[in-house]
């Protein structure tokens, strides 16, 4: 009698069913599956980006190949225009929180505003790494094309390995290009975003829950740019 | 209705990122880089330390970077442990790989310095 109650007795641990084990709402969860196999893609790149310059002798010295800052000084200012740029993406991830947070207490105008900050800062950042990738142009790099041996000497403090120069161009395009190509995507999505919110829709809904969505999106772009920071321009 | 529900129970655990905590998660990330730039501008062009060191620092920089972006701007930190764990162990994995590719791209290294 007593076991049989016991059998019928209503489980109410999280994995028994009827809610979400993780108490997150089904569009964040797949946001995060997403990012996961998004950090595989990247892992990818940095890995042979990694492994290629841990197996040459030589490899062209960061601190000579960017030591510019566009419009200002062309040589002599090493990693100073990547600062500029780590310093926009990372403020412009403090607007996107400071969004969300707003749309915690349901703040249309103040979400509103802190969208159109972190836009502005998506914008500067593409158009300072439309800078580098010029400046890198002119110089002679690009996909299968590297400047003469002359000039390479200039770039590199030990011996000049043409190999590592080429290897050095074709992964700074493909890895810069493709974190671009996301901050681009994210640019675009946060657009969407703030034209929803000032349309009222999450008013509507009663929740912010998809600023919170693309915020996580815009932060894991931060993320792999602190990656990107690290491994192409301090290393 | 489960989904309201769902967002209703996390709404709680929201309150734990205030305003005064994302600036102060801001102030760390901009020390932390500020300190990237000191080690690569000022220690070692002067040789206070080696460079495989320095790496060394620049990567574990660059992982509690990573740590605070995710944790705090990424919410990670007030999620459910078993989210939490099922997201960890895989960027674990992720960063075991990198460490055995590196390893491997140092003993190609080697072997054509020795040829």
């Amino acid at each position: 009698m007593n076991s049989v109650s016991q059998l019928d007795q209503v489980k109410t641990g999280p994995w028994n069913g009827g809610r979400s084990p993780w108490s997150v709402e089904y569009g964040k969860i797949m946001m995060w599956f997403f990012l996961l196999s998004d950090a595989f893609t990247f892992s990818s790149l940095l890995i042979y980006y990694g492994a290629q310059r841990f197996s040459k002798l030589t490899w062209p010295d960061p601190d000579l190949v960017f030591q510019s800052i566009p419009g200002i000084k062309d040589t002599g200012a090493p990693l100073v225009f990547v600062g500029i740029m780590t310093f926009i993406l990372i403020m412009s991830s403090v607007t996107m929180v400071l969004a969300v947070e707003a749309g915690h207490r349901r703040a249309k105008k103040e979400v509103i505003w802190w969208m159109v900050a972190t836009i502005i800062g998506g914008f500067m950042f593409l158009g300072c790494q439309a800078l580098e990738w010029t400046h890198l142009h002119h110089e002679g790099f690009w996909w299968g094309q590297i400047p003469s041996a002359e000039e390479l000497k200039h770039l590199f403090t030990g011996d000049v390995s043409l190999v590592a120069a080429q290897q050095f161009a074709n992964l700074f395009f493909t890895i810069t290009g493709f974190h671009g190509f996301h901050v681009f995507s994210g640019v675009v999505i946060n657009i969407i975003i703030l034209i929803m919110t000032i349309n009222g829709t999450f008013e509507r809904r009663g929740h912010y829950l998809m600023v919170e969505k693309v915020g996580l999106y815009w932060h894991f772009v931060d993320l792999v740019w602190v990656f990107v920071f690290t491994f192409f321009y301090l290393v | 209705m489960s989904e309201h529900h769902a967002h209703t129970e996390g709404h709680e655990e929201h309150a734990g990122l205030s305003k005064g905590k994302i600036w102060q998660v801001f102030g760390i990330l901009l020390l932390i880089t500020v300190i990237e730039f000191i080690v690569a501008l000022w220690v070692l062009p002067n040789g206070y330390m080696s460079h495989s060191i320095g790496n060394f620092v620049y990567i574990a920089l660059t992982l509690v970077k990573a740590f605070y972006i995710v944790a705090y701007f990424m919410h990670l930190k007030y999620e459910k442990l078993g989210l939490q764990l099922s997201l960890t162990v895989s960027f674990i994995f992720i960063m075991y790989f990198i460490v055995l590719m590196l390893i491997e791209g140092g003993f190609l290294n080697l072997h054509m310095m020795s040829h």
